[in-house]
Protein backbone atom coordinates (compact mmCIF):
# COMPACT_ATOMS: atom_id res chain seq x y z
CA UNK A 1 0.00 0.00 0.00
CA UNK A 2 1.31 3.43 -0.89
CA UNK A 3 1.04 5.29 2.33
CA UNK A 4 3.20 8.00 3.83
CA UNK A 5 4.61 7.30 7.29
CA UNK A 6 2.01 7.96 9.92
CA UNK A 7 2.56 10.05 12.99
CA UNK A 8 -0.50 8.91 14.82
CA UNK A 9 -0.44 8.32 18.52
CA UNK A 10 -1.51 4.81 19.24
CA UNK A 11 -3.66 4.62 22.34
CA UNK A 12 -2.62 1.82 24.60
CA UNK A 13 -5.00 1.72 27.47
CA UNK A 14 -5.15 -1.27 29.63
CA UNK A 15 -8.72 -2.35 30.08
CA UNK A 16 -8.21 -5.65 31.82
CA UNK A 17 -7.00 -4.31 35.15
CA UNK A 18 -10.50 -3.74 36.43
CA UNK A 19 -10.31 -0.08 37.43
CA UNK A 20 -10.79 2.44 34.65
CA UNK A 21 -8.07 5.06 34.50
CA UNK A 22 -10.05 8.16 33.52
CA UNK A 23 -7.14 10.47 34.36
CA UNK A 24 -4.93 8.70 31.87
CA UNK A 25 -7.61 8.80 29.18
CA UNK A 26 -8.04 12.54 29.75
CA UNK A 27 -4.45 12.97 28.62
CA UNK A 28 -5.59 11.99 25.12
CA UNK A 29 -7.89 15.05 24.91
CA UNK A 30 -5.99 18.34 24.51
CA UNK A 31 -9.14 20.46 24.96
CA UNK A 32 -9.70 19.21 28.50
CA UNK A 33 -6.47 20.87 29.69
CA UNK A 34 -7.83 24.38 30.02
CA UNK A 35 -9.52 26.76 32.39
CA UNK A 36 -12.87 28.35 31.67
CA UNK A 37 -13.82 31.44 33.65
CA UNK A 38 -10.83 30.81 35.88
CA UNK A 39 -11.75 27.23 36.77
CA UNK A 40 -10.67 23.90 35.26
CA UNK A 41 -13.04 23.02 32.43
CA UNK A 42 -15.63 20.44 33.46
CA UNK A 43 -17.15 19.29 30.20
CA UNK A 44 -20.51 17.61 30.78
CA UNK A 45 -22.20 18.30 27.44
CA UNK A 46 -21.19 15.12 25.69
CA UNK A 47 -24.66 14.34 24.35
CA UNK A 48 -24.43 17.59 22.37
CA UNK A 49 -20.95 16.78 21.12
CA UNK A 50 -18.04 14.79 22.45
CA UNK A 51 -14.46 16.00 22.61
CA UNK A 52 -11.80 14.77 20.19
CA UNK A 53 -8.75 12.72 21.13
CA UNK A 54 -5.31 13.51 19.72
CA UNK A 55 -5.52 10.38 17.53
CA UNK A 56 -8.49 11.85 15.62
CA UNK A 57 -6.91 15.29 15.27
CA UNK A 58 -3.66 13.70 14.06
CA UNK A 59 -5.40 11.48 11.51
CA UNK A 60 -7.16 14.46 9.94
CA UNK A 61 -4.05 16.61 10.08
CA UNK A 62 -2.06 13.83 8.46
CA UNK A 63 -4.55 13.48 5.65
CA UNK A 64 -4.44 17.17 4.79
CA UNK A 65 -0.68 17.48 5.31
CA UNK A 66 0.38 14.33 3.47
CA UNK A 67 -2.37 12.57 1.51
CA UNK A 68 -4.89 15.20 0.36
CA UNK A 69 -6.40 14.31 -3.02
CA UNK A 70 -9.80 13.46 -4.44
CA UNK A 71 -10.84 9.86 -4.13
CA UNK A 72 -12.07 7.13 -6.48
CA UNK A 73 -10.85 8.91 -9.60
CA UNK A 74 -7.14 9.58 -9.71
CA UNK A 75 -4.37 7.31 -10.93
CA UNK A 76 -1.81 9.33 -9.05
CA UNK A 77 -0.27 8.28 -5.76
CA UNK A 78 -1.97 10.80 -3.49
CA UNK A 79 -5.38 9.87 -4.84
CA UNK A 80 -4.68 6.23 -4.18
CA UNK A 81 -3.60 7.03 -0.62
CA UNK A 82 -6.64 9.21 -0.02
CA UNK A 83 -8.92 6.49 -1.42
CA UNK A 84 -7.25 3.87 0.76
CA UNK A 85 -7.68 6.05 3.84
CA UNK A 86 -11.32 6.80 2.99
CA UNK A 87 -12.25 3.19 2.31
CA UNK A 88 -10.14 2.15 5.30
CA UNK A 89 -12.39 4.32 7.46
CA UNK A 90 -15.41 2.50 6.04
CA UNK A 91 -13.91 -0.80 7.14
CA UNK A 92 -13.23 0.63 10.61
CA UNK A 93 -16.82 1.80 11.00
CA UNK A 94 -18.04 -1.53 9.65
CA UNK A 95 -16.05 -3.35 12.34
CA UNK A 96 -17.10 -0.85 14.99
CA UNK A 97 -20.79 -1.50 14.28
CA UNK A 98 -20.43 -5.18 13.52
CA UNK A 99 -21.77 -4.91 9.97
CA UNK A 100 -21.26 -7.88 7.68
CA UNK A 101 -19.83 -5.97 4.71
CA UNK A 102 -18.18 -2.56 4.27
CA UNK A 103 -20.74 -1.71 1.55
CA UNK A 104 -23.37 -1.62 4.27
CA UNK A 105 -21.81 1.58 5.65
CA UNK A 106 -22.91 4.78 3.86
CA UNK A 107 -21.13 7.97 4.84
CA UNK A 108 -23.41 10.95 5.40
CA UNK A 109 -23.10 14.36 7.02
CA UNK A 110 -24.74 13.42 10.30
CA UNK A 111 -27.13 11.04 11.98
CA UNK A 112 -29.81 13.52 10.93
CA UNK A 113 -28.89 13.03 7.29
CA UNK A 114 -28.93 9.26 7.78
CA UNK A 115 -32.57 9.46 8.87
CA UNK A 116 -33.40 11.79 6.00
CA UNK A 117 -31.71 9.44 3.55
CA UNK A 118 -33.82 6.49 4.64
CA UNK A 119 -37.01 8.57 4.70
CA UNK A 120 -36.35 10.01 1.26
CA UNK A 121 -35.23 6.84 -0.49
CA UNK A 122 -36.68 3.77 1.20
CA UNK A 123 -39.64 5.75 2.49
CA UNK A 124 -40.76 7.37 -0.75
CA UNK A 125 -40.29 4.14 -2.67
CA UNK A 126 -42.22 2.00 -0.23
CA UNK A 127 -44.87 3.97 1.63
CA UNK A 128 -48.45 4.17 0.38
CA UNK A 129 -51.39 6.14 1.75
CA UNK A 130 -52.60 4.56 4.98
CA UNK A 131 -49.28 2.89 5.77
CA UNK A 132 -47.89 3.72 9.19
CA UNK A 133 -44.55 4.95 10.48
CA UNK A 134 -44.00 4.21 14.17
CA UNK A 135 -41.73 6.35 16.35
CA UNK A 136 -41.60 6.93 20.12
CA UNK A 137 -42.33 9.93 22.34
CA UNK A 138 -38.66 10.22 23.29
CA UNK A 139 -37.32 10.88 19.79
CA UNK A 140 -34.99 13.75 18.94
CA UNK A 141 -36.55 16.17 16.45
CA UNK A 142 -34.26 14.68 13.81
CA UNK A 143 -36.09 11.37 14.14
CA UNK A 144 -39.53 13.00 14.06
CA UNK A 145 -39.53 15.71 11.42
CA UNK A 146 -38.16 13.65 8.47
CA UNK A 147 -40.95 11.11 9.07
CA UNK A 148 -43.59 13.85 9.34
CA UNK A 149 -42.36 15.22 6.02
CA UNK A 150 -42.43 11.73 4.50
CA UNK A 151 -45.98 11.14 5.76
CA UNK A 152 -47.09 14.47 4.29
CA UNK A 153 -45.61 13.45 0.95
CA UNK A 154 -46.92 9.90 0.82
CA UNK A 155 -50.19 9.95 2.77
CA UNK A 156 -48.72 7.60 5.37
CA UNK A 157 -49.63 8.10 9.04
CA UNK A 158 -47.19 8.84 11.88
CA UNK A 159 -47.84 6.85 15.08
CA UNK A 160 -46.11 7.48 18.39
CA UNK A 161 -45.43 4.88 21.08
CA UNK A 162 -45.82 6.31 24.62
CA UNK A 163 -43.47 6.22 27.62
CA UNK A 164 -44.01 5.99 31.38
CA UNK A 165 -43.09 8.54 34.07
CA UNK A 166 -39.57 7.12 34.34
CA UNK A 167 -39.06 7.73 30.64
CA UNK A 168 -39.26 4.07 29.65
CA UNK A 169 -40.95 2.90 26.48
CA UNK A 170 -44.26 1.16 27.11
CA UNK A 171 -43.42 -2.02 25.25
CA UNK A 172 -47.01 -3.35 25.43
CA UNK A 173 -48.31 -0.22 23.72
CA UNK A 174 -45.48 -0.45 21.21
CA UNK A 175 -46.52 -4.01 20.41
CA UNK A 176 -50.20 -3.05 20.17
CA UNK A 177 -49.38 -0.30 17.68
CA UNK A 178 -47.56 -2.86 15.54
CA UNK A 179 -50.40 -5.37 15.70
CA UNK A 180 -52.60 -3.45 13.28
CA UNK A 181 -50.22 -4.66 10.58
CA UNK A 182 -50.07 -1.29 8.87
CA UNK A 183 -46.63 -0.30 10.21
CA UNK A 184 -44.03 -0.37 7.46
CA UNK A 185 -41.11 1.16 9.35
CA UNK A 186 -40.23 1.76 13.00
CA UNK A 187 -37.77 4.57 13.77
CA UNK A 188 -36.56 4.77 17.35
CA UNK A 189 -33.70 6.04 19.45
CA UNK A 190 -31.33 3.41 20.81
CA UNK A 191 -30.64 5.87 23.67
CA UNK A 192 -32.73 8.97 24.41
CA UNK A 193 -30.68 12.19 24.30
CA UNK A 194 -32.93 14.05 26.74
CA UNK A 195 -33.59 11.26 29.26
CA UNK A 196 -30.75 8.79 28.86
CA UNK A 197 -33.18 5.87 28.54
CA UNK A 198 -31.66 2.84 26.84
CA UNK A 199 -34.48 1.35 24.82
CA UNK A 200 -35.02 -2.42 24.75
CA UNK A 201 -33.89 -2.42 21.14
CA UNK A 202 -33.42 -6.17 20.82
CA UNK A 203 -37.05 -6.71 21.75
CA UNK A 204 -38.19 -3.78 19.61
CA UNK A 205 -36.45 -5.26 16.57
CA UNK A 206 -38.14 -8.60 17.21
CA UNK A 207 -41.57 -7.00 17.58
CA UNK A 208 -41.12 -4.80 14.53
CA UNK A 209 -40.16 -7.74 12.35
CA UNK A 210 -42.94 -9.86 13.80
CA UNK A 211 -45.33 -7.07 12.81
CA UNK A 212 -43.99 -7.07 9.26
CA UNK A 213 -42.12 -3.76 9.59
CA UNK A 214 -38.48 -2.85 9.19
CA UNK A 215 -36.73 -0.89 11.92
CA UNK A 216 -34.25 1.96 11.94
CA UNK A 217 -32.37 2.73 15.14
CA UNK A 218 -30.97 6.18 15.86
CA UNK A 219 -27.68 5.35 17.54
CA UNK A 220 -26.38 8.92 17.88
CA UNK A 221 -26.44 8.69 21.69
CA UNK A 222 -25.46 5.03 21.93
CA UNK A 223 -22.49 4.34 19.68
CA UNK A 224 -19.80 5.94 21.86
CA UNK A 225 -21.22 4.67 25.13
CA UNK A 226 -21.77 0.93 24.63
CA UNK A 227 -20.86 -1.89 22.30
CA UNK A 228 -23.15 -1.88 19.28
CA UNK A 229 -23.48 -4.94 17.04
CA UNK A 230 -25.99 -4.35 14.28
CA UNK A 231 -25.97 -7.99 13.24
CA UNK A 232 -26.69 -9.20 16.76
CA UNK A 233 -29.42 -6.55 17.04
CA UNK A 234 -30.84 -7.56 13.69
CA UNK A 235 -31.93 -4.00 12.92
CA UNK A 236 -32.37 -2.91 9.31
CA UNK A 237 -30.81 0.55 9.58
CA UNK A 238 -28.62 2.13 12.24
CA UNK A 239 -27.53 5.79 12.27
CA UNK A 240 -24.47 7.21 14.00
CA UNK A 241 -23.07 10.70 14.36
CA UNK A 242 -19.31 11.21 14.04
CA UNK A 243 -18.99 14.17 16.35
CA UNK A 244 -20.89 12.45 19.15
CA UNK A 245 -18.40 9.56 19.11
CA UNK A 246 -15.14 11.50 19.40
CA UNK A 247 -14.96 12.16 15.66
CA UNK A 248 -15.27 15.44 13.79
CA UNK A 249 -18.44 17.33 12.91
CA UNK A 250 -19.97 17.03 9.46
CA UNK A 251 -19.69 13.26 9.23
CA UNK A 252 -21.99 10.44 10.18
CA UNK A 253 -22.70 6.94 9.00
CA UNK A 254 -25.74 4.96 8.04
CA UNK A 255 -25.65 1.21 8.38
CA UNK A 256 -28.17 -0.47 6.15
CA UNK A 257 -28.78 -4.14 5.39
CA UNK A 258 -27.23 -4.80 2.01
CA UNK A 259 -30.35 -6.13 0.32
CA UNK A 260 -32.35 -3.10 1.48
CA UNK A 261 -29.71 -0.59 0.37
CA UNK A 262 -29.39 -2.37 -2.95
CA UNK A 263 -33.11 -2.12 -3.64
CA UNK A 264 -33.36 1.55 -2.64
CA UNK A 265 -33.29 4.38 -5.18
CA UNK A 266 -30.38 6.83 -4.95
CA UNK A 267 -30.45 9.76 -2.54
CA UNK A 268 -28.80 12.71 -4.30
CA UNK A 269 -27.58 12.89 -7.88
CA UNK A 270 -24.06 13.82 -8.85
CA UNK A 271 -20.56 12.54 -9.36
CA UNK A 272 -19.38 9.26 -7.84
CA UNK A 273 -22.92 7.88 -7.59
CA UNK A 274 -23.04 6.94 -11.28
CA UNK A 275 -21.56 4.27 -13.50
CA UNK A 276 -22.34 6.03 -16.77
CA UNK A 277 -24.20 9.15 -17.80
CA UNK A 278 -25.71 10.10 -21.12
CA UNK A 279 -28.47 12.64 -21.61
CA UNK A 280 -30.81 9.74 -22.32
CA UNK A 281 -29.96 7.47 -19.43
CA UNK A 282 -27.84 7.30 -16.31
CA UNK A 283 -26.76 4.05 -14.69
CA UNK A 284 -26.28 4.34 -10.96
CA UNK A 285 -23.24 3.13 -9.10
CA UNK A 286 -23.32 0.22 -6.67
CA UNK A 287 -24.01 0.36 -2.96
CA UNK A 288 -22.76 2.36 -1.04
CA UNK A 289 -21.51 4.83 -3.70
CA UNK A 290 -25.05 5.18 -5.05
CA UNK A 291 -25.76 7.18 -1.89
CA UNK A 292 -22.54 9.21 -1.79
CA UNK A 293 -22.89 11.81 -4.53
CA UNK A 294 -20.17 14.40 -4.90
CA UNK A 295 -16.75 14.62 -3.29
CA UNK A 296 -17.40 13.45 0.26
CA UNK A 297 -16.06 14.76 3.55
CA UNK A 298 -12.82 12.80 3.17
CA UNK A 299 -10.96 14.27 6.13
CA UNK A 300 -14.04 13.91 8.33
CA UNK A 301 -14.48 10.30 7.28
CA UNK A 302 -10.85 9.54 8.09
CA UNK A 303 -11.36 11.28 11.45
CA UNK A 304 -14.43 9.13 12.09
CA UNK A 305 -12.44 5.99 11.29
CA UNK A 306 -9.74 7.09 13.74
CA UNK A 307 -12.41 7.76 16.37
CA UNK A 308 -13.84 4.25 15.92
CA UNK A 309 -10.35 2.79 16.34
CA UNK A 310 -9.69 4.96 19.37
CA UNK A 311 -12.92 3.90 21.09
CA UNK A 312 -12.20 0.25 20.32
CA UNK A 313 -8.69 0.61 21.76
CA UNK A 314 -10.19 1.74 25.06
CA UNK A 315 -12.89 -0.90 24.83
CA UNK A 316 -16.61 -0.29 24.58
CA UNK A 317 -17.36 -2.56 27.51
CA UNK A 318 -14.85 -0.72 29.71
CA UNK A 319 -16.37 2.60 28.61
CA UNK A 320 -19.90 1.39 29.37
CA UNK A 321 -18.86 0.09 32.81
CA UNK A 322 -17.10 3.34 33.81
CA UNK A 323 -19.96 5.52 32.57
CA UNK A 324 -22.41 3.35 34.45
CA UNK A 325 -20.40 3.88 37.61
CA UNK A 326 -20.36 7.65 36.98
CA UNK A 327 -24.13 7.58 36.38
CA UNK A 328 -24.75 5.81 39.67
CA UNK A 329 -22.50 8.24 41.51
CA UNK A 330 -24.01 11.29 39.80
CA UNK A 331 -27.55 10.11 40.48
CA UNK A 332 -26.81 9.71 44.21
CA UNK A 333 -25.00 13.05 44.45
CA UNK A 334 -27.75 15.00 42.66
CA UNK A 335 -30.52 13.32 44.66
CA UNK A 336 -28.77 14.50 47.84
CA UNK A 337 -29.30 18.13 46.86
CA UNK A 338 -32.64 19.39 48.18
CA UNK A 339 -34.88 20.63 45.37
CA UNK A 340 -33.16 18.70 42.58
CA UNK A 341 -35.51 16.57 40.52
CA UNK A 342 -34.20 14.10 37.98
CA UNK A 343 -36.11 13.81 34.70
CA UNK A 344 -35.57 10.38 33.21
CA UNK A 345 -35.15 7.62 35.74
CA UNK A 346 -35.27 4.53 33.56
CA UNK A 347 -33.85 1.34 35.03
CA UNK A 348 -31.71 0.86 31.93
CA UNK A 349 -30.02 4.19 31.43
CA UNK A 350 -27.00 5.78 29.79
CA UNK A 351 -24.98 8.41 31.65
CA UNK A 352 -27.33 11.33 31.09
CA UNK A 353 -28.51 13.39 34.07
CA UNK A 354 -31.42 15.61 33.07
CA UNK A 355 -32.62 17.64 36.03
CA UNK A 356 -34.49 20.61 37.43
CA UNK A 357 -33.37 22.69 40.41
CA UNK A 358 -36.38 23.91 42.39
CA UNK A 359 -38.08 26.51 40.23
CA UNK A 360 -34.83 27.96 38.94
CA UNK A 361 -34.97 28.03 35.16
CA UNK A 362 -32.43 25.66 33.55
CA UNK A 363 -30.96 28.58 31.60
CA UNK A 364 -30.05 30.31 34.82
CA UNK A 365 -28.58 27.10 36.22
CA UNK A 366 -26.52 26.78 33.03
CA UNK A 367 -25.14 30.31 33.27
CA UNK A 368 -24.20 29.90 36.93
CA UNK A 369 -22.47 26.58 36.21
CA UNK A 370 -20.64 28.11 33.25
CA UNK A 371 -19.25 30.76 35.55
CA UNK A 372 -17.62 27.89 37.42
CA UNK A 373 -16.18 26.33 34.27
CA UNK A 374 -18.88 23.65 34.02
CA UNK A 375 -20.44 23.08 30.59
CA UNK A 376 -23.90 21.54 30.52
CA UNK A 377 -26.81 21.82 28.10
CA UNK A 378 -29.99 23.63 29.01
CA UNK A 379 -33.23 23.74 27.07
CA UNK A 380 -35.51 21.25 25.37
CA UNK A 381 -32.65 19.24 23.84
CA UNK A 382 -34.37 19.16 20.44
CA UNK A 383 -36.93 16.84 22.02
CA UNK A 384 -39.93 19.07 22.71
CA UNK A 385 -42.44 16.18 22.78
CA UNK A 386 -40.43 14.66 25.67
CA UNK A 387 -40.58 17.96 27.53
CA UNK A 388 -44.35 18.12 26.88
CA UNK A 389 -44.70 14.56 28.19
CA UNK A 390 -43.20 15.67 31.51
CA UNK A 391 -45.08 18.99 31.50
CA UNK A 392 -41.90 21.05 31.49
CA UNK A 393 -40.35 23.49 29.02
CA UNK A 394 -36.71 22.64 29.56
CA UNK A 395 -34.20 20.81 31.70
CA UNK A 396 -30.57 21.18 32.65
CA UNK A 397 -28.64 18.21 31.31
CA UNK A 398 -25.25 16.86 32.32
CA UNK A 399 -24.25 14.15 29.86
CA UNK A 400 -21.14 12.17 30.68
CA UNK A 401 -18.37 10.52 28.72
CA UNK A 402 -15.67 8.03 29.69
CA UNK A 403 -13.17 10.87 30.24
CA UNK A 404 -15.31 12.37 33.01
CA UNK A 405 -14.47 11.79 36.66
CA UNK A 406 -16.25 11.65 40.00
CA UNK A 407 -14.46 14.88 40.97
CA UNK A 408 -16.19 16.57 38.05
CA UNK A 409 -19.55 15.34 39.31
CA UNK A 410 -18.66 16.80 42.70
CA UNK A 411 -17.92 20.11 40.94
CA UNK A 412 -21.34 19.91 39.27
CA UNK A 413 -23.01 19.36 42.62
CA UNK A 414 -21.15 22.31 44.15
CA UNK A 415 -22.21 24.43 41.17
CA UNK A 416 -25.85 23.49 41.62
CA UNK A 417 -25.65 24.40 45.31
CA UNK A 418 -24.20 27.76 44.25
CA UNK A 419 -27.21 28.31 41.95
CA UNK A 420 -29.55 27.56 44.84
CA UNK A 421 -27.62 30.06 46.96
CA UNK A 422 -27.84 32.80 44.31
CA UNK A 423 -31.58 32.31 43.89
CA UNK A 424 -32.21 31.85 47.57
CA UNK A 425 -34.60 28.95 47.07
CA UNK B 1 -14.40 35.89 35.73
CA UNK B 2 -17.33 38.26 35.90
CA UNK B 3 -19.25 38.31 39.10
CA UNK B 4 -22.57 36.49 39.03
CA UNK B 5 -24.03 39.39 40.98
CA UNK B 6 -23.45 41.60 37.91
CA UNK B 7 -25.95 39.44 36.07
CA UNK B 8 -28.30 38.41 38.84
CA UNK B 9 -28.75 41.76 40.52
CA UNK B 10 -31.16 42.00 43.47
CA UNK B 11 -33.71 43.86 41.37
CA UNK B 12 -33.70 41.10 38.75
CA UNK B 13 -34.02 38.33 41.34
CA UNK B 14 -36.89 40.24 42.96
CA UNK B 15 -38.84 40.75 39.71
CA UNK B 16 -38.25 37.10 38.81
CA UNK B 17 -39.72 35.98 42.10
CA UNK B 18 -42.56 38.51 42.15
CA UNK B 19 -43.25 39.56 38.58
CA UNK B 20 -45.25 42.81 38.33
CA UNK B 21 -48.19 43.16 35.93
CA UNK B 22 -48.34 39.38 35.58
CA UNK B 23 -51.57 38.11 34.08
CA UNK B 24 -53.85 38.65 31.13
CA UNK B 25 -56.17 41.42 29.93
CA UNK B 26 -59.58 40.15 28.84
CA UNK B 27 -60.16 42.30 25.79
CA UNK B 28 -56.80 43.81 24.96
CA UNK B 29 -56.43 46.39 22.21
CA UNK B 30 -53.51 44.40 20.96
CA UNK B 31 -51.48 41.40 21.99
CA UNK B 32 -48.61 39.26 20.77
CA UNK B 33 -46.81 36.09 21.71
CA UNK B 34 -43.04 35.81 21.78
CA UNK B 35 -41.09 32.58 21.64
CA UNK B 36 -37.44 31.73 22.01
CA UNK B 37 -36.98 28.41 20.23
CA UNK B 38 -33.54 27.94 21.75
CA UNK B 39 -34.79 27.55 25.29
CA UNK B 40 -38.53 27.21 24.83
CA UNK B 41 -39.29 30.46 26.65
CA UNK B 42 -42.66 32.03 25.87
CA UNK B 43 -44.18 35.39 26.73
CA UNK B 44 -47.62 36.84 25.97
CA UNK B 45 -48.02 40.63 26.06
CA UNK B 46 -51.45 42.30 26.40
CA UNK B 47 -51.96 46.04 25.83
CA UNK B 48 -54.65 48.64 26.41
CA UNK B 49 -54.03 51.84 24.45
CA UNK B 50 -55.62 55.26 24.72
CA UNK B 51 -54.76 58.04 22.31
CA UNK B 52 -51.33 56.67 21.56
CA UNK B 53 -50.57 56.06 25.22
CA UNK B 54 -50.05 52.64 26.83
CA UNK B 55 -52.76 52.74 29.48
CA UNK B 56 -52.23 49.16 30.71
CA UNK B 57 -49.85 46.33 29.93
CA UNK B 58 -49.71 42.84 31.34
CA UNK B 59 -47.73 39.72 30.54
CA UNK B 60 -47.88 35.98 30.99
CA UNK B 61 -45.42 33.28 30.20
CA UNK B 62 -42.64 31.01 31.29
CA UNK B 63 -38.99 31.79 31.13
CA UNK B 64 -35.67 32.17 32.86
CA UNK B 65 -34.96 34.79 35.51
CA UNK B 66 -33.57 37.22 32.96
CA UNK B 67 -36.55 37.00 30.61
CA UNK B 68 -39.16 37.05 33.40
CA UNK B 69 -37.56 40.01 35.17
CA UNK B 70 -37.11 41.82 31.87
CA UNK B 71 -40.80 41.43 31.03
CA UNK B 72 -41.79 42.54 34.52
CA UNK B 73 -39.56 45.63 34.61
CA UNK B 74 -40.52 46.47 31.02
CA UNK B 75 -44.23 46.55 31.85
CA UNK B 76 -43.53 48.93 34.74
CA UNK B 77 -41.34 51.06 32.51
CA UNK B 78 -43.70 51.50 29.55
CA UNK B 79 -46.98 51.92 31.41
CA UNK B 80 -48.19 55.49 30.89
CA UNK B 81 -45.68 56.11 28.12
CA UNK B 82 -46.60 56.98 24.53
CA UNK B 83 -45.93 54.34 21.89
CA UNK B 84 -43.06 56.48 20.56
CA UNK B 85 -41.54 56.78 24.04
CA UNK B 86 -41.80 53.02 24.55
CA UNK B 87 -40.06 52.36 21.25
CA UNK B 88 -37.31 54.81 22.08
CA UNK B 89 -36.84 53.08 25.43
CA UNK B 90 -36.47 49.72 23.67
CA UNK B 91 -33.76 51.22 21.49
CA UNK B 92 -31.90 52.48 24.53
CA UNK B 93 -32.35 49.14 26.25
CA UNK B 94 -31.13 47.26 23.20
CA UNK B 95 -28.05 49.49 23.05
CA UNK B 96 -27.40 48.76 26.71
CA UNK B 97 -27.27 45.02 26.00
CA UNK B 98 -25.21 45.15 22.84
CA UNK B 99 -22.63 47.90 23.27
CA UNK B 100 -19.17 47.19 24.62
CA UNK B 101 -19.02 46.85 28.39
CA UNK B 102 -16.46 49.68 28.43
CA UNK B 103 -18.99 52.20 27.15
CA UNK B 104 -20.75 54.31 29.76
CA UNK B 105 -24.49 53.78 30.20
CA UNK B 106 -27.15 56.45 30.62
CA UNK B 107 -28.47 55.15 33.92
CA UNK B 108 -30.83 58.08 34.35
CA UNK B 109 -32.67 57.53 31.08
CA UNK B 110 -32.83 53.79 31.64
CA UNK B 111 -34.00 53.84 35.24
CA UNK B 112 -34.53 50.31 36.54
CA UNK B 113 -33.68 48.89 33.13
CA UNK B 114 -30.04 49.67 33.93
CA UNK B 115 -30.12 46.57 36.15
CA UNK B 116 -29.65 44.56 32.97
CA UNK B 117 -26.25 46.08 32.20
CA UNK B 118 -24.58 42.85 33.33
CA UNK B 119 -26.28 40.90 30.54
CA UNK B 120 -23.92 42.30 27.92
CA UNK B 121 -21.16 40.18 29.45
CA UNK B 122 -23.25 37.11 28.63
CA UNK B 123 -23.94 37.18 24.89
CA UNK B 124 -25.87 33.90 25.13
CA UNK B 125 -28.41 35.61 27.40
CA UNK B 126 -29.13 38.82 25.44
CA UNK B 127 -32.09 37.18 23.71
CA UNK B 128 -33.58 36.32 27.09
CA UNK B 129 -33.57 40.00 28.03
CA UNK B 130 -35.01 41.24 24.73
CA UNK B 131 -37.77 38.65 24.20
CA UNK B 132 -40.44 40.68 26.03
CA UNK B 133 -39.44 43.88 24.23
CA UNK B 134 -39.57 42.28 20.80
CA UNK B 135 -42.97 40.93 21.70
CA UNK B 136 -44.15 44.34 22.88
CA UNK B 137 -43.01 45.79 19.57
CA UNK B 138 -44.95 43.10 17.72
CA UNK B 139 -48.07 43.81 19.80
CA UNK B 140 -47.76 47.53 19.02
CA UNK B 141 -47.58 46.68 15.35
CA UNK B 142 -50.70 44.61 15.93
CA UNK B 143 -49.03 41.50 14.65
CA UNK B 144 -51.18 38.60 15.66
CA UNK B 145 -48.66 35.92 14.84
CA UNK B 146 -46.07 34.43 17.16
CA UNK B 147 -42.80 36.25 16.97
CA UNK B 148 -39.51 34.49 17.40
CA UNK B 149 -36.10 35.58 18.60
CA UNK B 150 -34.53 33.56 15.80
Amino acid sequence: MNSAPRAITTPHHSTNTGAFDAERVRGDFPILRQKVNGRPLVYLDNAATSQKPRAVLDAMQHYYAADNANIHRGVHTLSVRATDAYEGARAKVQQFLGAQRPEEIVFVRSATEAVNLVANTWGRANLRPGDEVLITVMEHHSNIVPWQMLCAQTGAVLKVAPINDDGELLLDEFETLLKCGKTRIVAAAHVSNALGTINPVQEMVRLAHQGGAIIMLDGAQAASHMAVDVRALGCDFYAVSGHKMCGPTGIGALYGRYDLLNAMPPYQGGGDMILSVTFEKTTYNHVPYKFEAGTPNIAGTIGLGAAADYLRSIGMDAIAAWEHELLGYGTRVLRDIPGVRLIGTAKDKAAVLSFLVGDIHPHDVGTILDQQGIAIRTGHHCAQPVMDRFGIAATARASLAFYNTKQEIDALAAGIRKAIEVFGT
Amino acid sequence: MTDLQDLYQELILDHNKRPRNFGTIDHPDCRAQGFNPLCGDRVDIFLMLEGGVIRDVRFEGKGCAISTASASIMTDAVKGKTIEQARALFEQFHDLLTVSSDDPIDAEALGKLAAFSGVRQYPARVKCATLAWHTLNAALKNQAQTISTE
